[in-house]
């Protein structure tokens, strides 16, 4: 690998070198300005955000009353104030009257939805009274698998909707139904895309202020756009657009998509801001971040190939259903149509019928994550290009090669409407297979299995959309729809160059960069353009909408820079040249067109020569030495659409995006066959994102979007139980993978610019994110000749693909119950021997003290009718321990046989119920034996922070309740507890001494 | 010392080789001390639980996650930040390879994982790449990748050890 | 995410710990490392209403080798201990588990008593200590000083022995035995996460003393004999643990493990990857 760093082109240029960035001085030593790191006004307050521990419940009422009492708070924001002064947010969709709040106000529909916010004057206390706000929910059923969320009697999140599936569209384009007819044969597979999230280190941060007088929220966050979204937020404050003045910082730290969701919470605290009369600041935490930011949306895809004999695909058909969580967040249902115009990848594919639809349920409303709608796709059509070759016994790579768009065919308008811009795809896979070793991988994997290894080789090809067409989400509409809304397109990208009196430039543009380095790249291009030291130009990235030119495509998002944002650069920077090269000219009475702009100075060849500091100065010392058409100052802002970008036409058709890059990928993995662990033994990835910028920054994007990949592909999952609650709250749940796990790929590079951008780039860093999740599946579907690959491939799930032959349990130690499929719904058995009969050990438990005794860290129990109680229980394993307002129960009473012990509750760590079904078996001695099948739902922060350790808590808990009760009887502990049981049984069966 | 509930109680300590004071409750997170109070903004706060490690800061030399310590107990203590590296506003060699190497993107992380490599290379000067990866995993770096990093923490280890070689080469006597 | 008050003591003696301790019982905690109390604090999933930092109490922190153990004080830190050359030779078992412990940030700062305390299910050291058949000493200001054996001493999930008027003042690992040979291996997700299945073994030339962690609510150990009865003893020790599924892996996956990977471990010793 080159070191980037002391390359320089030969030309001199400064476009296309790989220039260290201007940004690094100031990360590195700390002296960046993150959102969290600006001075506030005085006075400021901070919030932290009352959440939902239910999946799905009713809010029947909110008590802040001792929240505000506690010294310190100084508001709460609840329901009422937002449905007082806001509006639910729009919906993308016709026809779905979803209402979406920025705090739930009848319902909430996921764990962590935002319920209160309280108000105080520093963060800690603003938690303190979060333990101190009561609300009442009543739980309703969940609903978390998409599948069943269409069907027809599942539970409903939206009653006004009247069912989950809140938009669904057919698309057919060509004649696919008689392409499946002639087909030879039709090859099909089912795919589920999980849901996760690129989870940037930093997290929100929203400062909020109101100004009363003018009606103006002013909010700083580190929103990365699109700023389609400020109108959706200006129409939730229920304010003009102009009256909604947001602002970014000079330094994010990460986005990848995830903090467009900050919209709800730039809403949020804008309101905040009003309630408590004051600033408000909010930062997120990590628990918080991963419950209810945002992720990936989660998909499940049915798809069909038609296929000739020679494996030529002539059709395809998608059946998809997106999971967008409990509401339809804008620019949701986008993962669909993100994608749309090119579902037919890198394939010349001309027969498609599409069916979308886009269900609720019970999960954290999903949104931009980078690749956007890519990974779902592409998981689902390169899994089933994967299959064809394995269903026809062809070569994979053949396969894809005969299918492939060809290099005469551009620009090449795909079946659905995409215009393919550039691309020598045959050519760049030729290329991949030669310098990424090909051949010699192929015969790795030979050798590896003649050993008896499990070694695959996996392939994929993708196109990677960039600069997003503003209309193409209007594709989830449909054209009567589209006509009555009017239409919508473009891409409209800003820069702003202004020269100060001494000749120092300043360049801003509306990208609000994540991190990717655009200040160097935006420098390099002016430099190119004016002949300057780029070093000496300064780039401000920071976004006043109430001052600096932006539009609705201004933001991070889409890959939109290379091609869209430094285009809008370039152009501001010969506006700028053009100007300077007038009045340069009419200095010296030469022709403009023979002024060079080179090395600091403005000059003609072989002719007079100033430095462009003193040309520049002219425009505002000396007005009078300007030409006639020109007015002084200096100050250029260019705004630039692609005129490609049209609105869908009315059979559909949609040119979702500017620029196409191309990629292929193989790689070759070998799993152990004990562990399940998957190695990626050799990663090739060769692109083709048209001219490259800085080739540094584009490895370093290509290195991060893979490592993210990575972490798709083996362990990164936003998991849900059945019962809604979210069970991946912390880092040490949600996987992101370390430098020991991190691969490093071989990068190859070819570069075919797009006719259709002003530098010939194309966006690129979203690429892998698309490509490598289903390169690896590949490649694990050929090494265990599986086709029932789902992400992510982690050690138990691959080691199940392999199999597990279990040798059968020792009598006696067979599991005591088989545990509900999925999740932390907990089911499971035991039992206990007292010395009592039944009929004493059924009056005792029906007696109130008792119940007050046995249940483990019940401070107050109270009887609220027959057989319930209230109780105020403080429960816990080892340190950790939470204090419930809980509800006892007794039923199902058949005395002295059965009965069943009931109890829910909430607290400031989540929701808990429990209820065991207690059965009095007589023994011969008289005695009895307890045995009770219990079953936990937890939810809220104690699953998403202890998943690993509920069903080992609960066990405990239940255990000592039982326990307990054997005391009372006796009146001394009992043993024989199930681990000394099993402990004596393992001795015995061993034959050895006890078990230590 | 005893330090009262939602007393502020008074500390010293020294950061970035300069005596400071403050008041803080015992329950503050040394993270947010340093950075609201004492303004080491430089110290970020990635995850609260001791995983992503970007509030790693040196204490007495350690490389420690400053939002698993409470503020209370820097008293008395040295802590360096990543503000310390540079010197006379030039970057220290590490910063400069990180530079080079593209060793960072979004930079949220970058702070603790130098103050990580500080105390590494001096306890591993000849590191091998698996060992500066076994470091590293204690730090989550969403933007990289991490290639950059291990080769900038691998190219100082070289460069330092070969200007230890030529100082030592050239503090020979017999080496005229 | 910020912790509830507690009032904070700084503790300078080991008697200060204990009055404290008897004081307040049940409302204290232990700060030692910090790399779990903290967390927990943080997202206030414990509430102690004093919290005792033994940071600074010199005699919590030595480590001393008599009597054929190693015993380590409740301030020591895990670092310390990997720094200490001789610990390959006094006990080989620690050695190869301590690179496994977390991060070398972590390890900075984490206690080995902490992680005795805290008997996280997966922890390395529990099952180093079980495995070696180690001891817990736990003393009070007003109660006799105790000596566990690490077997007892483990209880449950974040269960223990431990009282809540008591101190973890030390543990003790005996030393290596001669003709003892000592493997540690880990399938944890990630480098130096919680492990899914993590096998710590005293291989002697007449059985094999296997300890398991990650698997059952506690570390096991088990002597297992050699030979053709080793699959069916380690079948019944894998069905033993109550091996259950969670988000990470599944139940039936942790048992091959412990059949398959302590097969591997005791019989191959090249499989015991170093970290």
């Amino acid at each position: 690998m080159s070191d980037h760093s002391t390359e320089t082109r030969a030309d001199g240029s400064h476009i296309g070198r790989s220039q260290t960035r201007f940004e690094d001085q100031a990360l590195l030593r700390g002296l960046g300005r993150y959102a969290d790191d600006l001075a506030t006004p005085p006075g400021t307050l901070h919030a932290a955000v009352v959440r939902s521990p239910h999946a799905h419940a009713r809010v029947l009422s909110v008590d802040v009353s001792e929240a505000l009492a506690l010294k310190g708070v100084r508001a709460v924001l609840t329901g009422e104030d937002v449905k007082r002064w806001a509006h639910p947010f729009p919906v993308g969709v016709r026809g779905a009257p979803m209402e979406h709040w920025c705090l739930a106000v009848d319902k909430v529909r996921y764990v962590g939805e935002p319920v209160c916010v309280v108000i105080a004057e520093d963060r800690y206390r603003a938690e303190d009274a979060l333990d101190l706000v009561r609300v009442q929910y009543e739980p309703l059923k969940p609903v978390i698998d998409p599948e069943k969320a269409a069907a027809e009697d599942a539970p409903v999140l939206h009653d006004a909707v009247g069912g989950n599936v809140v938009n669904e569209r057919h698309f057919r384009y060509g004649d696919p139904d008689q392409a499946f007819e002639d087909a030879d044969h039709r090859v099909s597979i089912k795919v589920r895309f999980p849901r996760n999230s690129c989870t940037p280190i930093e997290c929100y941060v929203v400062v909020g202020q109101y100004q009363p007088a003018t009606g103006v929220y002013d909010i700083l966050s580190n929103f990365q756009g699109p700023y389609a979204l400020h109108s959706v937020m200006a129409r939730a404050l229920n304010v003009t657009s102009n009256r909604l003045r947001l602002r970014t910082p000079p330094d994010s730290g990460g986005s990848f998509g995830i903090k467009q969701g900050v919209l709800t919470y730039v809403v949020l605290m804008g309101l905040a801001a009003r309630k408590a009369g004051a600033p408000v600041k909010w930062v997120e935490d990590r628990l918080e971040h991963l419950q209810a930011s945002s992720s990936a949306t989660n998909r499940v895809a049915d798809m069909e190939a038609a296929v000739d004999a020679d494996g030529r695909v002539t059709a395809l058909r998608y059946d998809q259903i997106d999971d967008c969580g409990g509401y339809l967040r804008a620019p949701e249902p986008a993962t669909f149509y993100r994608m749309h115009g090119n579902l037919t990848g890198a394939y010349g594919i001309r027969n498609l019928a599409v069916r979308n639809r886009v269900v609720l349920t019970n999960k954290l409303p999903s949104g931009l994550n980078r690749g956007f709608g890519g990974g779902q796709m592409y998981f689902a059509l390169e899994r089933l290009m994967h299959q064809v070759a394995r269903q026809l016994n062809l070569d994979p790579l053949e396969v894809m090669r005969r299918n492939l768009v060809p290099a005469d065919a551009f620009p090449y308008r795909t079946a659905s409407g995409a215009l393919l811009d550039s691309g020598k795809y045959a050519d760049t896979v030729d290329l991949a297979l030669r310098d990424g070793g090909y051949q010699e991988l192929i015969q790795r994997r030979d050798r590896a299995r003649a050993e008896g290894k499990l070694y695959g080789v996996g392939l994929c090809a993708v196109v990677e959309p960039s600069i997003s067409n503003m209309g193409y989400i209007t594709t989830a509409l449909t054209p009567e729809q589209r006509r009555k809304a009017g239409p919508k397109n473009g891409a409209v990208s800003t820069a702003t160059i202004g020269i100060d009196p001494l000749g120092g430039i300043t360049v801003h543009v509306s990208s609000t960069p994540q991190g990717q380095g655009h200040q160097t790249v935006v420098a390099q291009v002016v430099a190119e353009v004016l002949g300057v030291d780029p070093a000496s130009i300064l780039v401000n990235v920071e976004l006043d909408t109430g001052k600096d030119p932006w539009s609705i495509a201004s933001g991070n998002y889409s890959s939109r820079f290379a091609g869209a944002v430094a285009g809008a650069v370039h152009k501001a920077a010969l506006q700028v040249r053009a100007r300077l090269a007038n009045i340069a000219a009419t200095m010296w009475e030469a022709d403009a067109e023979r002024v060079r702009f080179a090395g600091g100075k403005v000059f003609i060849e072989d002719g007079p020569s100033l430095g462009f500091h003193r040309v520049a100065g002219t425009a505002h010392w000396s007005p009078a030495l300007l030409p006639d058409n020109e007015s002084g100052g200096l100050r250029e802002t260019a705004f630039w659409t692609p005129p490609q970008l049209e609105a869908p036409d009315d059979d559909d058709h949609i040119n979702s995006s500017l620029c196409h890059g191309f990629i292929f990928d193989y790689c070759g993995v070998e799993i152990d066959r004990v562990t399940g662990e998957v190695h990626i033994d050799r990663y090739v990835t060769c692109h083709d994102a048209g001219r490259l910028l800085n080739p540094m920054l584009v490895d370093g994007q290509i290195r991060g979007g893979f490592t993210q990949a990575l972490g798709v592909a083996l362990m990164e999952e936003f998991a849900y139980g059945e019962d809604g609650s979210f069970l991946s709250g912390t880092l040490a749940d949600y996987l992101l993978p370390t430098a020991p796990e991190a691969v490093e790929p071989l990068i190859l590079h070819t570069e075919t610019p797009s006719p259709f951008t002003p530098l010939g780039a194309k966006g690129m860093g979203e690429g892998n994110n698309m490509s490598t999740p289903v390169c690896i599946a590949n490649a694990v579907a050929d090494a265990l000749g599986r086709d029932d690959i789902q992400l992510p491939l982690t050690p138990s799930r691959v080691r199940g693909l392999i199999g597990i032959d279990e040798p059968p349990a020792p009598e006696g130690l067979e599991p005591l119950a088989a545990p509900r499929a999925g999740g932390p719904a907990l089911q499971a058995r035991d039992s206990v021997v007292v010395p009592a009969s039944p009929q004493t050990v059924y009056d005792t438990v029906l007696d109130p003290e008792t119940l007050r005794a046995i249940i483990p860290g019940c401070h107050a129990l109270e009887l609220e009718g027959e057989n319930q109680y209230r109780a105020d229980v403080t429960v816990g394993v080892g340190m950790i321990k939470a204090r419930f307002a809980a509800r006892v129960r007794l039923s199902d009473l058949d005395p002295p046989h059965s009965l069943r012990l009931s109890g829910s509750g909430d607290s400031a760590m989540g929701s808990a119920s429990g209820s065991a079904h207690v059965t009095l078996v007589e023994l011969d001695n008289g005695h009895t034996r307890l045995e009770y099948v219990y079953e936990v739902d937890v939810g809220g922060k104690i699953a998403a922070v202890g998943g690993r350790m509920l069903q080992s808590a609960s066990k405990i808990i239940i255990g000592q309740v039982f326990n307990r009760l054997a005391q009372r009887l006796t009146g001394k502990p009992v043993g024989g507890g199930l681990w000394q049981r099993l402990r004596a049984l393992i001795a015995r069966l061993l034959g050895k001494g006890d078990a230590s | 010392m005893h330090a009262p509930a939602e007393q502020r109680s008074e500390i010293e300590l020294e950061l970035n080789g300069e005596t400071r004071h403050g008041r803080t409750e015992p329950r503050t997170q040394l993270c947010d001390f340093l950075r609201h109070d004492l303004g080491a903004t430089g110290v970020h706060v990635g995850c609260e639980h001791g995983v992503c490690g970007a509030c790693t800061v040196l204490v007495d030399g350690v490389a420690s996650r400053s939002c698993l310590m409470l503020a209370v107990q820097a008293d008395g203590r040295r802590i360096d930040t990543v503000e310390s590296l540079a010197r006379d506003d030039v970057m220290n060699d590490l910063q400069q390879a990180f530079s080079r190497h593209h060793a960072l993107q979004c930079g949220f992380c970058t702070s603790g994982i130098l103050m990580s490599c500080v105390e590494f290379l001096q306890r591993v000067p000849t590191p091998d790449e698996a060992q500066v990866r076994d470091m590293l995993s204690g730090h989550l770096c969403r933007c990289t990748g991490y290639t950059g990093i291990v080769r900038a923490v691998l190219e100082v280890a070289g460069q330092r050890q070969s200007g230890e070689s030529q100082q030592n080469a050239s503090e020979n006597p017999n080496d005229v | 995410m910020k912790a509830a008050s507690f009032d904070y003591v700084r503790a300078s003696s080991k008697k200060e710990v204990l009055q404290l301790l008897h004081e307040h019982g049940e409302d204290a905690r232990i700060l030692a490392g910090g790399q779990s109390l903290m967390a927990t604090l943080n997202m206030r999933l414990t509430q102690p209403k004093v919290v005792i930092d033994i940071n600074r109490v010199e005699e919590l922190n030595r480590i001393r080798n008599e009597s054929g153990y190693l015993a380590v004080g409740a301030a020591v830190r895990q670092v310390q201990l990997t720094d200490r050359a001789e610990l390959a030779r006094e006990v080989p078992l620690l050695a190869k588990a301590l690179p496994w412990i977390g991060h070398f940030q972590t390890r900075n700062r984490g206690t080995v008593c902490g992680s005795v305390a805290h008997a996280d299910p997966s922890a390395e050291i529990p099952l180093c200590l079980v495995t070696l058949g180690g001891s817990v000493v736990l003393e009070s200001l007003k109660g006799k000083r105790r000596e566990v054996p690490a077997a007892e001493f483990f209880q449950g999930l974040l269960t223990t022995d431990r009282q809540p008027k008591e101190l973890i003042s030390e543990v003790r690992f005996p030393l290596a035995q001669d003709g003892t040979d000592y493997r540690f291996q880990e399938i944890a997700m990630r480098h130096g996460d919680f492990a899914l299945v993590a096998l710590a073994l005293c291989l002697r030339a007449d059985g094999a003393h296997l300890g398991v962690g990650g698997v059952a609510d506690r570390p096991v150990a088990q002597t297992l004999p050699l030979g053709d009865e080793l699959p069916a003893a380690l079948n019944t020790l894998a069905w033993s643990l109550g091996a259950q599924d969670d988000v990470h892996a599944s139940a039936a996956y942790r048992r091959q493990l412990v059949r398959e990977l302590g097969q591997r471990l005791i019989e191959e010793p090249s499989h015991a990857r170093p970290r």
